[in-house]
């Protein structure tokens, strides 16, 4: 095998590049995942937020831990189903302590709080690479089979 | 357990999860959780979990296939509280 099993989940995630907000799996098992990213200077959106001020929009750091404690840990937890899936986020609750600038290296872990009727729920917290608390709260979602719809 | 009582542990616990246009006042013994109440699947999944904290039960794929109404969710735990 080419890819270990959690850079297969990773390289396999449904976004495109300048959408990935995932580069490397550490550790991950059925309750827990630890993730990483850096969020590069060239990132479209620094651009903009703020004007001679890059700073990380606070919805990209939500998006970054949903995209590990939700779809990578959803993809894990349905390794065992064959078929296609989607992954519908839709709530979350999540309180900022620091911003992030280009450059840096966020580590995200997240602790599942419940995978039950196709909805996970998990814990999330999000630091730099020195460790220091980004944000925490939790994320939800449902992971449904893809010719269903949600209501 | 009196049905009453079960009526107004359920009423409390769906009441969290409705949309901002939906009143508490609308929750009746018939009302549809998803097509009345305007709860979403996800949020579904959350009031059958409060269930089960509720009344120390367990449900299941099918029981959370059958909970549509109210009616039918008091139905369900009166179901499974029985010995």
């Amino acid at each position: 095998m080419l890819l270990d099993p959690f850079e297969k989940i990773v390289a396999n995630l449904p976004y495109g590049d300048g959408f990935k907000f995932v580069d490397h799996i550490l550790e991950m098992d059925d309750n827990h995942v630890i993730g990483v990213y850096r969020f590069r200077e060239s990132e479209y959106f620094y651009k903009h937020h703020f004007l001679q001020n890059p700073v990380t929009p606070g919805v990209m750091l939500i998006e970054c831990m949903a995209q590990i404690g939700l779809a990578c840990l959803g993809t894990y937890l349905n390794k065992n189903n064959t078929q296609s899936l989607d992954f519908i986020f839709n709530e979350s609750h999540v309180v900022f302590n620091s911003i992030v600038k280009p450059g840096t290296a966020v580590i995200v872990s997240a602790r599942k709080e419940y995978f039950r009727f196709g909805k996970l729920k998990c814990l999330v917290k999000m630091m730099d690479e020195n460790e220091k608390k980004i944000a925490e709260g939790w994320v939800s979602g449902m992971i449904i089979k893809s010719d269903e719809t949600v209501k | 357990m009196k049905k009453e009582e079960i009526e107004n542990q359920l009423h409390d616990i769906v009441k969290v999860y409705l949309p901002q246009d939906v009143n508490a006042d609308d929750i009746q013994a018939d009302s549809h959780l998803m097509q009345d109440l305007g709860i979403n699947s996800a949020h579904l999944v959350d009031i059958a979990l409060d269930v089960e904290d509720a009344f120390d039960i367990t449900l299941d794929e099918s029981d959370m296939e059958a909970m549509q109404t109210v009616s039918d969710s008091v139905q369900i735990v009166q179901r499974k509280l029985k010995p």
